[in-house]
């Protein structure tokens, strides 16, 4: 009899917990997607990480945006564009009938309020921690409080009519509209960041702190989804703007979003095949075996918008020398790395740009793997082998374009001891040590390295790495630097086409280091999941996906 | 008895003034440092340089120490390098959930460990004697990310009776007054959020309270087989008292004493050991919170956390300690 209240009791136990499982998605359109981190606040022109942006990209909208799954951007609440002959005055269209979540209408107005917040930022607000973006693009404020600032991109903006916004800019750029495509940029109701302290902030300790409730709790874009509710640490619940205004295009499928952070791998992985989330950002290499393996999910495929290089750096010897870093180009296997590390992920890549982006040449010097002809150069350059170099690995990380540094590094450093160098190896933990070095040009004559893109243009990449004098490689090439210069002051984008082939042309030609994958990070989803296009950057626009069987 | 409170609160001061210079020294002799990890990757060189010397960075560090206690006096934490709110706002919604696990944990440690142990020495020599040794001894070498990690596997990949991650499931929408889930369910009677934070707890508590458990149970086992060779449980015996009467009144209560210290001590480890069960089970507490701080050097998050840490601990240690006041009437404090 007692055994038998007993088993009875365990059965119930497991059926009454079996149903407690309350499966993502299946209840009232709900789609549980889980990154790494919390975001940092929900004002996207004040943080300048991936999980924050993807909140923003829900809840706001841009003047323009990326095309699904691409690179180049497309309008969005900006109709249309043009640019004076100058290159310096952009006008632009705005759709009409579009409100903020807080009802106040998106116009002119809003559109210069929101640029005029950007170029006033004072105080706190200048710190590289709070505007990142905004001083990557517009490089300085109206009044520079810091001596790192440059003069300003940004000169005024005035509206013709409620739905026309003309911006000014100080000189011609052509990454300006592509950055606009950034969260960084997205428009936000000038009333209800008035109203709870958007541009309130402090500095403690060091560290930046708005003070307002804004960026806590009042989030308000023109988006297809509202803020609803933020529990740090556990979740970002939004819900589906039922007055959006372009529902056709745009018009959320799910009502309910939760984005929620699950820092560690294999916990994110494991609430997946619990269906506690239905979509994991960042799956690990090692993990992509069991969702293949798994009939409900399937992995997706976010598309390469990245590279990883090795640095060589120009200002140290031997590597100072043309012929050695040739020999190093040549020595190493680049294709057997990325077949061996990279699970069918990656291609080699052959520039420091992805080919999805324009400017990427075709006819850029190329140097095969061939042990002999690095030892050849190297005698070419008066060394006797083997040749002494420092390369620099780091550790206790992966990274979407690098997801096993120390391996790439063993296959890299047995190659070129295979053709004329022996390799001194250092490491150092990724964050910050191995960065800092790295940045600052003492990371050895190699290192591994790579970099994500955050917006559709060749400068955030090129512009980035080689415009100015860069420790990390140690070099000054005027032709190089000209050519970068010109095609960041270009706005016709077949001249930018040509501009940065060349300049490619040329950096693969002088060797600063040689690129060596472009990857593509893996995403875990049910198979259910529909509609849904991972972004190049990260920002998934999330509101058009749908789960079916609900 | 309220002289020993007051004295041994009174202590506190040199005790947190010590661990505050331990830590603060601590955290600085780790490579890198805030600059580098608040501006990330794309930090250059002059853009560490200029944040340094803008916030006091390459002050003399006995001055970075002096602004830093005066700001702890105030009750000012400063602000978390890498979430940018306040440390103490933080500690507001971590420390609750935190302390809800090691409760957990705790409860599961007790409630099993207690009755295993004395059982095993009531049965001393006998096969369930030896085998609560056994398992205890399994329990105390696992590693608990490797218990936890399987744990998950079992009860909720395979088998799908529990949630693997969380304080809560992120469907349901409840009110969180304090913080403590349980407590808050109870308190807004919301029974439905009951059995789904019961449910993310089991697991979580059951990982961190392995070790506990097998030390509890191994403490209670052994307290219990000295207790039960004392004169006064042989004369309870000798005056004709029931087996079951011995046992509670005398044996068990008396036996109770050094597992109270025992669960004092087991705060610290409760707490240590939440770094890596919070960290597998995505629970918003404080473990995973000062675990990321040290890999962003964030050092008001370690600073405040740690320092918050070690007045918690002290503190449940002199509760214990004045515990045993009531426990055994023969303890008394002066």
């Amino acid at each position: 009899m007692g055994k038998t209240i007993v088993r009875g009791a365990l059965l119930v136990a497991a059926a009454v917990m079996a149903l407690g499982v309350a499966g993502a998605g299946e209840k009232g359109g709900t789609l549980v997607f889980a990154g790494a981190a919390d975001p940092t606040y929900l004002d996207p022109a004040i943080v300048s990480d991936g999980e924050s942006f993807r909140v923003a990209q829900q809840i706001y909208e841009g003047l323009v945006e990326l095309k699904p799954g691409r690179s180049d951007i497309r309008p969005r609440l900006a109709k249309s564009w043009s640019t004076s002959k100058d290159g310096k005055t952009w006008t632009f269209v705005l759709q009409q009938g579009v409100k903020f979540h807080d009802g106040t209408p998106f116009n002119a107005a809003a559109v210069c309020a929101n640029f005029n917040r950007w170029y006033n930022f004072s105080g706190p607000f200048q710190d590289a921690s709070a505007t990142f973006y905004y001083q990557a693009i517009f490089y300085g404020f109206k009044r520079n409080e810091v001596s790192t600032l440059g003069k300003p991109l940004y000169n005024s903006c005035r509206t013709k009519g409620p739905h026309k916004a003309i911006v000014k800019l100080n000189k011609r750029n052509g990454p300006f509209i592509m950055a606009l495509a950034l969260p960084a940029f997205a428009m936000q109701s000038p009333t209800a960041m008035a109203k709870y302290g958007a541009n309130q902030a402090e500095i403690r300790n060091g560290t930046f702190y708005p003070t307002g409730d804004y960026a806590f709790k009042h989030p308000t874009g023109t988006g297809p989804m509202k803020f609803q509710s933020w529990t740090v640490g556990q979740s970002v619940v939004l819900v589906k703007n039922k007055q959006y205004w372009n529902k056709k295009k745009y018009g959320s499928a799910i009502d309910r979003l939760i984005i929620r952070p699950i820092s560690n791998n294999t916990a994110r992985l494991q609430a997946l095949q619990t269906r506690e989330i239905n979509i994991a950002d960042l799956l690990a290499p090692q993990d992509v075996g069991t969702v293949n393996n798994d009939s409900r999910l399937r992995v997706r495929d976010r598309p390469s918008f990245n590279v990883a290089y090795v640095t060589i750096n120009s200002a140290k010897p031997p590597t100072n020398n043309i012929l050695v870093r040739q020999a190093i180009a040549h020595g190493l296997d680049r294709q057997s790395v990325v077949k061996a590390f990279y699970g069918g992920r990656a291609v080699v890549a052959q520039e420091f740009m992805p080919p999805s982006l324009f400017g990427w040449a075709e006819d850029v010097k190329k140097y095969p793997y061939n042990p002999e002809r690095s030892k050849q150069l190297l005698r070419q350059a008066g060394l006797s082998l083997p040749v002494e170099i420092e390369f620099w690995y780091p550790t206790g990380v992966t990274r979407p374009y690098m997801p096993d540094p120390k391996r790439n590094f063993e296959a890299f450093s047995a190659s070129l001891s295979q053709s004329g160098f022996k390799v001194i190896a250092k490491s150092a933990p990724w964050r910050p040590d191995y960065v800092k070095e790295v940045n600052q040009g003492t990371a050895g004559n190699i290192n591994l390295i790579g970099w994500s893109g955050d917006y559709g243009d060749p400068d955030n990449f090129l512009g980035t790495f080689f415009q100015e004098y860069n420790p990390q490689f140690g070099f000054r090439n005027a032709k190089i630097t000209n050519l970068l210069n010109k095609a960041e002051q270009e706005t016709v984008v077949a001249k930018r086409v040509k501009l940065y082939q060349e300049a490619n042309r040329e950096i693969m030609k002088f060797l600063p280091g040689v690129p060596y994958a472009h990857s593509k990070p893996a995403i875990g989803a049910e198979k259910r999941v529909q509609n849904y296009i991972p972004s190049v950057t990260g920002s998934d626009p999330l509101f058009p996906v749908s789960i079916g069987g609900q | 008895m309220l002289r020993y409170v007051i004295r041994r609160l009174l202590l506190l001061i040199p005790i947190l003034f010590g661990v505050s210079i331990l830590i603060f020294f601590w955290v600085r002799l780790l490579p890198g440092g805030p600059a580098e990890s608040l501006l990330g990757e794309r930090a250059t060189p002059e853009l560490v340089a200029a944040y340094r010397e803008r916030y006091g960075l390459d002050e003399p560090i006995y001055k970075q120490y002096i602004k830093y206690v005066e700001a702890t006096v105030q009750g000012d934490f400063g602000v978390s390098v890498a979430s940018h709110r306040k440390v103490t706002d933080e500690i507001k919604l971590r420390f609750p959930a935190t302390i809800e696990l090691a409760i957990g944990a705790m409860l599961f440690a007790t409630l099993i460990g207690v009755p295993v142990g004395f059982l095993a020495a009531k049965r001393y020599g006998s096969v369930f004697d030896h085998a609560s040794l056994f398992v205890s001894l399994i329990g105390i070498s696992i590693p608990i990310f490797f218990l936890a990690i399987i744990l998950k596997y079992v009860f909720s990949v395979r088998l799908g009776w529990l949630p693997s991650v969380g304080r809560e499931s992120v469907t349901l929408q409840t009110e969180h007054p304090t913080n403590f889930y349980i407590f808050d369910a109870i308190i807004t009677r919301d029974w439905s959020a009951l059995w789904d934070a019961i449910r993310h707890l089991i697991l979580p508590a059951i990982a961190l309270g392995s070790i506990p458990l097998a030390i509890v149970a191994r403490i209670t086992r052994a307290s219990t087989l000295d207790v039960q060779s004392e004169d006064y449980v042989r004369t309870a015996r000798a005056k004709g008292l029931p087996p079951r009467v011995v046992d509670s009144r005398h044996v068990f209560r008396n036996a109770l004493l050094p597992i109270s210290t025992i669960i004092g001590l087991q705060v610290g480890l409760l707490l240590s050991g939440a770094v890596l069960t919070e960290t597998v089970f995505a629970w918003p507490g404080m473990g995973s919170w000062l675990r990321d701080a040290i890999f962003n050097r964030d050092y008001p998050v370690l600073q405040g956390g740690i320092l918050f840490l070690a007045l918690v601990f002290v503190l449940v240690n002199l509760v214990v300690d004045i515990s045993y006041a009531f426990i055994n009437p023969r303890i008394r404090y002066s």
